[in-house]
């Protein structure tokens, strides 16, 4: 590790910065990250504070604690600004529909209601009735009114306002979408974005509750990406627009109010993070832990309980969950040997059960030194009941759980 | 079983008296026409012209090039009146046919008719293999169609789609090689019967009533861009109850998208009459706010007219359009169905006797001294050689290459691994 030269602080300055942070994202890549290629010692040495001499930032500084300002002050970077995912998701649709006048918006309520989440906030506003197009409730036609768009040369955000409405038009996700390039050898693209909430909310049921990710997960033809913060919403969103195919675009109601400091590169309007791969949330030595969506937070959550008794977890952030990032799972794998993955979908034929098939067949086997085990939702349909439905996501002692089982501790 | 095409015959007799009547004098006219061929053909001193070789390479160009004064250069027709729904007026009682016009309609229904009984005969060898649902007696809905918009405009339809396949530009030969599932097919074998694209055409689409959203799709895209075209959006007596066309009825009429619906009402939904499906028959009403027309399906004159009416309907801004086409399907649904369990054979014979609408069209030519008995059959016999070299072509040419298997899966990409059958091979995807 390189320590560069940092303009000289007192210990007191920065803890205190650090003492009262608010979650921040993390810094953009750029292989070892600023911080960490600088994370050493604190140029202070005032041991009398009892305090480490080292920061507590993870190795490659994925998860900054540092307060914008403060950052500015070591690090000389520049601030970042704080954005919640719903905003995130809004300013990329907003960059997006700007720079292609092909891109258009449709759905329920996205025009002179806003959204029903608000993430089309100020669209209509801005782009009238020929961008921004409330339709009835019809899902099955309206999807397919988009697919045909798509067909013909535009590029239809299509909403819905919660996946489990898309069981109504499945047939012409995958069917008229995913399938036709293949069908037309190559003659018929379909550049369309299927957008909306997934997975389980607070309070709603169980018609409105089911995570999707496995369903569409498992088709040829599409691609599945399933953000977590707001850096992956707004970097995922704005590639997913501009692919030239049929992406299933799976966000989280309940992280939509979630702030996240974005650093200025994320916020540039040709930001974009590549499908298909996954990041690397924190570093870690003894076990991997790989989830995707709201699941990420708890892991990482997860991850600095365990810390404090030693336990060193690597979170793989999934990002996308077609085509999977094997790769980066297998690295992370062979280095740690232990492995769990975390999702709020069922178990059963789900994101967890393929990503253990993929390690078994793969190089990673060999390094594991113990069964690759899964968390998931509890196989039954979401209750309603709040304490019912509490005990039917995985929560962070059930991961901690895990990982102690799988590490026998 | 009553002929499903009581309408039709009525109002065909009522026809008679008319000057260009083809039931007025019709075996005088024959007699004139064979005369004035045999006497024409002695001053020409082509004798050679009967040579098939000859006659088969250019067949075509003769017929066409032929500017002869004993020929009508074009007539006009009584066509049947259209039923209305919601509209004052309908498409014209007449419709002007030109002699180039005539033998384009007759040249390609017949290439269509042969092709779909060539396919007939290829699945019965085995060497067409899964879904082949076939389009003959419906010919004239296709051609009609196609006569009354452009290839600038866009059209889209279910599963019987051969017809449209070729009226869309594509040939037969790659008609019939995808068919055999071979590279030069027109989605090189990886598509199959239901699943042929061209320019401004969109298939060939496998799931009942999901093409219609589609198209509507694509007639917003047409309104979006603003260049007015229109599209296309078919769908058969079956299909007409499906939920999601009722949801694209809605939006279309709501948003005025440039879509004419059409029902190729062929009487059948696979095995089920339209009397067992569906509560109306009336299908040109069941778009209920919609105007609707119901036009003679088997008159590829009427087809033209009523699509033309509906072009100018959805291109003046007014919105969507519903027509009903009557018409009829020779074969079974499809390859597996022999046809006969739900309907009589005398059913299928009589109206491939009184309506067929490749008789109708040269019954018409001929008795209005458009064309010659001998200049038609010089047609036939092109277009049979052309399924016979497309046939040949679709039975020699190699099937895709391995490499084909995980192409085309996304466009615009970089090549990935694909899961293969074990974890051990290595499929590589390209775009």
């Amino acid at each position: 590790m390189v320590v560069l030269e940092v303009s000289p602080i007192s210990t007191e300055e920065l803890w205190s910065s650090v003492s009262d942070h608010r979650v921040l994202g993390h810094l953009p890549d750029q292989g070892i990250s600023l911080l960490s290629a600088q994370f050493g010692r604190v140029a202070s040495s005032r041991k009398s504070l009892g305090v480490s001499k080292r920061l507590p930032l993870y190795n490659d500084g994925s998860h900054c604690s540092l307060g914008p300002s403060m950052l500015q002050k070591c690090f000389g970077t520049r601030p970042q600004i704080c954005v919640n995912v719903r905003d995130a998701l809004n300013q990329a649709m907003d960059e997006e529909l700007e720079r292609d006048e092909r891109v258009f918006l449709l759905g329920e309520e996205v025009a002179q209601y806003d959204g029903a989440y608000k993430v089309s906030r100020g669209l209509w506003k801005k782009y009238g009735d020929k961008r921004i197009i409330d339709t009835p409730i019809t899902e099955m036609g309206f999807a397919g009114i988009a697919v045909g768009a798509a067909f013909a040369g535009l590029r239809p955000i299509c909403e819905f306002m919660t996946w489990n409405f898309s069981m109504q038009a499945i047939d012409q996700v995958i069917n008229s979408a995913a399938k036709t390039y293949y069908m037309s050898a190559g003659a018929q693209p379909v550049p369309i974005v299927f957008r909306g909430p997934n997975g389980s909310s607070a309070g709603v049921a169980a018609q409105h509750s089911q995570c999707f990710a496995a369903w569409y997960g498992h088709c040829p033809g599409l691609k599945v990406v399933s953000p977590w913060n707001s850096e992956d919403a707004r970097g995922l969103l704005k590639a997913a627009i501009r692919d030239d195919n049929p992406v299933v675009f799976l966000e989280n109601e309940l992280m939509y109010g979630v702030p996240f400091d974005l650093s200025e590169d994320v916020m540039q309007k040709d930001f974009v993070i590549p499908i298909g791969k996954a990041k690397v949330e924190r570093r870690g030595t003894h076990i991997t832990l790989v989830s995707h969506s709201r699941c990420v937070g708890f892991c990482l959550d997860a991850a600095s309980v365990l810390a404090k008794e030693g336990v060193e977890c690597e979170v793989v952030n999934l990002r996308t969950i077609r085509p999977l990032d094997v790769d980066t799972i297998e690295a992370s794998v062979m280095k740690t040997g232990h492995l769990v993955t975390v999702e709020g979908g069922w178990p059963q034929y789900g994101v967890g059960a393929e990503i253990c098939a993929r390690v078994m067949e793969g190089p990673a086997f060999n390094y594991l030194d113990a069964p690759a085990v899964r968390v998931t939702g509890v196989d039954i349909p979401m209750p309603y009941a709040k304490i019912l439905e509490d005990h039917s996501v995985p929560q962070i002692k059930d991961i901690i759980f895990s990982v102690k089982k799988v590490l026998n501790m | 079983m009553p002929s499903p095409f009581n309408l039709i015959e009525g109002d065909r007799q009522q026809k008679g008296g008319e000057k260009r009547s083809e039931t007025a004098g019709r075996w005088q006219h024959d007699s004139m026409q064979k005369m004035l061929t045999i006497i024409s053909n002695v001053l020409r001193g082509s004798a050679s012209r009967h040579g098939a070789q000859v006659v088969s390479e250019a067949a075509s160009m003769v017929a066409s090039s032929r500017s002869y004064a004993d020929f009508t250069p074009e007539a006009t027709f009584d066509i049947k009146k259209v039923d209305l729904h919601r509209l004052e007026e309908g498409p014209p009682l007449t419709a002007t046919l030109t002699r180039e016009e005539g033998l384009k309609y007759y040249r390609t229904m017949q290439t269509i008719r042969r092709m779909e009984l060539k396919a007939d005969q290829l699945y019965k060898q085995k060497i067409i293999r899964g879904f082949c649902h076939l389009y003959d007696g419906q010919e004239a809905c296709a051609v009609g169609i196609e006569g009354g918009i452009t290839l600038s405009d866009h059209l889209i339809t279910a599963y019987r789609a051969h017809g449209y396949t070729l009226t869309r530009g594509g040939t037969v030969r790659e008609i019939m090689a995808e068919l055999t599932g071979r590279r030069g097919g027109i989605a090189k074998g990886k598509g199959g019967s239901m699943h042929m694209y061209t320019k401004n055409f969109y298939g060939g689409n496998g799931i009942v009533g999901a093409q219609v959203p589609l198209g509507a799709g694509v007639a917003l895209a047409c309104k979006y861009l603003g260049n007015d075209q229109l599209c296309v959006s078919l769908y058969g007596d079956g299909a007409a109850n499906q939920g999601q066309i009722f949801e694209t009825y809605n939006m279309s009429s709501l948003w005025k998208l440039p879509i004419i619906f059409i029902c190729e009402n062929n009487q059948y939904g696979m095995g089920t009459s339209v009397e067992r499906s569906s509560a109306s028959t009336e299908y040109y009403k069941r778009g209920d706010y919609i105007p609707g027309l119901r036009v003679d399906g088997m008159d590829v004159l009427c087809v033209r007219e009523a699509t033309k009416f509906a072009a100018d309907h959805c291109r003046s801004g007014k919105g969507p359009i519903l027509m009903e086409l009557q018409t009829y399907r020779y074969h079974g649904h499809s390859m597996s169905d022999p046809g006969v369990s739900y309907r009589t054979r005398e059913e299928i014979q009589e109206v491939r006797s009184k309506s067929d609408p490749i008789s109708m069209l040269k019954d018409r030519m001929l008795s209005n001294n458009m064309a010659s008995i001998e200049e038609l059959k010089e047609i036939d016999i092109a277009v049979r050689k052309e399924i016979e070299d497309a046939a040949q072509f679709a039975t020699t040419d190699p099937e895709p290459p391995l490499d084909d298997l995980c192409s085309h899966i996304f466009a615009n990409d970089q090549p990935f691994e694909v899961r293969a059958a074990t974890p051990w091979t290595k499929l590589t995807s390209t775009s």
